[in-house]
């Protein structure tokens, strides 16, 4: 650590960035891989099911107790799945358009890593803030980066060239109209409150003056519908619906272009998580302990990163729980919800706020 | 006369914000989430290791039986192989100069007795055809293997996994009435 201090400023800066980047990339690919079984393992105990519980390496059977239990909670199935995933035949139909169905996987799963990118996820570790990028105008990033994730999913339907994925394709348009708007506009109260765009801003206000949440209730339930809607969960599985559509729009995928589009999913819900968390639920703060405030201390820094890790984690169990909840929407009835429901609570939400804040 | 009128009254608004309806179904999940995670109330069956009891009656794989002495009761009338409605049954009768039935005062029994059970559809006729009670619907309901010759159950394979069957002794007694026959005390005047 000693001779990191006599690098240029521009050198710590880019060694330490391609470090939180890397370590972020992992923890976001691991958190997808776990999401997967916690969403296998929840469901089935929601539908009086076991869940994955035979995946066990050769090792465990030197880890005494806890191997077999280890074994029934299905700890090892993340791994067999990504194996799977790699070994399956990719297999392009000759009827699709080959640029854009090789291009739509792509194109929907980097904006899901992207907008990680500013969300703080810890205070400090050391001096170097938790945050990849400390945008200033981080959450329109983040709105910005998201939307073009939904570009993918239409992508991928034009290009399949069949009829399910084209319906799925349609769909997801439809629904982006539907529920991008009242998104925005939903989280517009906060930054007439924080007045700032920055996200560390953000999370520093809250810890000062409580929870969003708690001030706005409705701008949160407006965002988490919006967010379901976003993240293509039920009840707003329009665009893949395999009850319907035989699974939208990527039908016709296979292999490792498949898994991009799973794991964009649920990258796409980690990063929902952790906007929420961020925008609402006071990011890495826990209040009434010593670890609302960014500390220098490496122990409270990596404390700080368990606060914010735990209540994405929260919000991913409530993404997979309300899976099993609602019979999906029509999207006659999304568009209706979105825009004659929730865009004009927003904005009723955004005066009402202005005027508060103004008196 | 049997009319129910069904109430279609429109949503109240409390109703019409979806309330309700995610609360009742947060209610259900969570209760059903509860019950298998703490009372370990799972309806699933670990297959290979928990396996269902197989009621009386119940029709699987049709195996040849052998009687108490261990011989064969199969005594090749064909009638099975008639009666098999997929024509999973082939049977080689011993012929002429075959070799005799190993069950006594028995006039024949089967060269080869071969069931399909690729084409057997567990139907039970053969076992309801059946004169001498030698071929019964047994409990067996998982039958793999590598190939379709595999597949093709032959005699000695059958009777080992078909075991001994009491059942109806005929041929046992009526050995035993035509012994009677022999000495029977004829008075002679």
């Amino acid at each position: 650590m000693e001779s990191l201090q006599y690098l240029s400023p521009t050198t710590q800066f880019v060694l330490f960035s391609a470090l939180k980047i890397l370590v972020v990339f992992g923890v976001v690919m691991t958190g997808v891989a776990y999401a997967v079984l916690v969403e296998r393992k929840v469901s089935a105990w929601i539908q009086d099911r076991v869940g994955p519980n035979r995946t066990s390496p050769f090792f465990v059977d030197y880890i005494p107790v806890i191997g077999p239990f280890l074994v029934r909670l299905g700890i090892f199935q993340p791994m067999a799945d990504g194996l799977k995933f790699m070994l399956k035949e990719d297999f392009t139909p000759n009827y699709v358009r080959k640029v854009y169905f090789w291009l739509a996987p792509a194109i929907t799963v980097i904006p899901a890593l992207m907008t990680v990118a500013v969300i703080p996820f810890g205070s400090t570790l050391g001096s170097e803030k938790m945050v990849i990028a400390d945008l200033n105008v981080g959450i329109l990033y983040t709105f910005g980066i998201v939307s073009l994730g939904v570009y993918g999913i239409v992508l991928a339907g034009y290009a399949s060239n069949s009829k399910y994925p084209f319906l799925g394709g349609i769909r997801s348009s439809a629904q982006m109209i539907s529920y991008e708007i009242a998104m925005g506009l939903s989280v517009v109260p906060i930054f007439l409150l924080t007045e700032s765009l920055n996200l560390g801003d953000i999370v520093k206000y809250q810890a000062d003056h409580g929870w969003m949440i708690l001030k706005q209730p409705v701008a949160f339930v407006i965002f988490l519908i919006a967010a379901f809607a976003e993240t293509n969960r039920l009840p707003f599985d329009l665009p893949e619906s395999e009850t319907e559509l035989v699974g939208g729009y990527h039908t016709e995928y296979s292999s490792m272009k498949f898994a991009l589009f799973f794991l964009g999913e649920y990258a796409n819900m980690i990063a929902s998580s952790a906007m929420m968390v961020t925008l609402f639920c006071g990011g890495w703060t826990l209040p009434g302990t010593l670890l609302s405030t960014p500390s220098s201390s490496i122990l409270v820094g990596l404390l700080h990163i368990g606060v914010f890790l735990a209540k994405m984690a929260v919000f991913m169990i409530v993404f997979i729980w309300v899976r099993w909840m609602l019979p999906r929407f029509r999207y006659d009835q999304l568009m209706d919800i979105g825009w004659r429901r929730f865009i004009p609570v927003a904005l009723a939400n955004i005066l009402l706020t202005a005027v508060v804040v103004a008196l | 006369m049997s009319t129910k009128v069904v109430d279609r009254s429109p949503l109240t608004f409390y109703e019409r914000t979806y309330l309700p309806a995610i609360l009742g179904g947060l209610k259900v999940t969570a209760k059903h989430f509860a019950d298998t995670v703490f009372k370990g109330k799972s309806v699933t069956m670990q297959y290979p290791e928990e396996r269902w009891v197989v009621p009386e009656g119940y029709r699987g794989a049709p195996y040849l039986v052998k009687d108490q002495d261990g011989a064969t009761k199969c005594v090749s009338c064909q009638l099975c192989e008639f009666v098999c409605p997929p024509k999973a049954i082939r049977i080689t009768p011993p012929g002429a100069e075959g070799q005799p039935a190993d069950r006594r005062n028995a006039e024949k029994m089967p060269k080869e007795f071969e069931i399909n059970m690729l084409r057997c559809i567990f139907c039970g006729m053969c076992q309801e055809v059946c004169p001498e009670e030698a071929i019964f619907l047994q409990k067996d309901y998982s039958l793999t293997g590598e190939s379709r010759t595999e597949m093709v159950f032959n005699k000695e394979k059958l009777l080992k996994l078909g075991g001994t069957h009491g059942g109806i002794q005929k041929w046992k007694h009526k050995l035993e009435e035509a012994e009677a026959q022999e000495t029977f005390p004829v008075q002679t005047r």
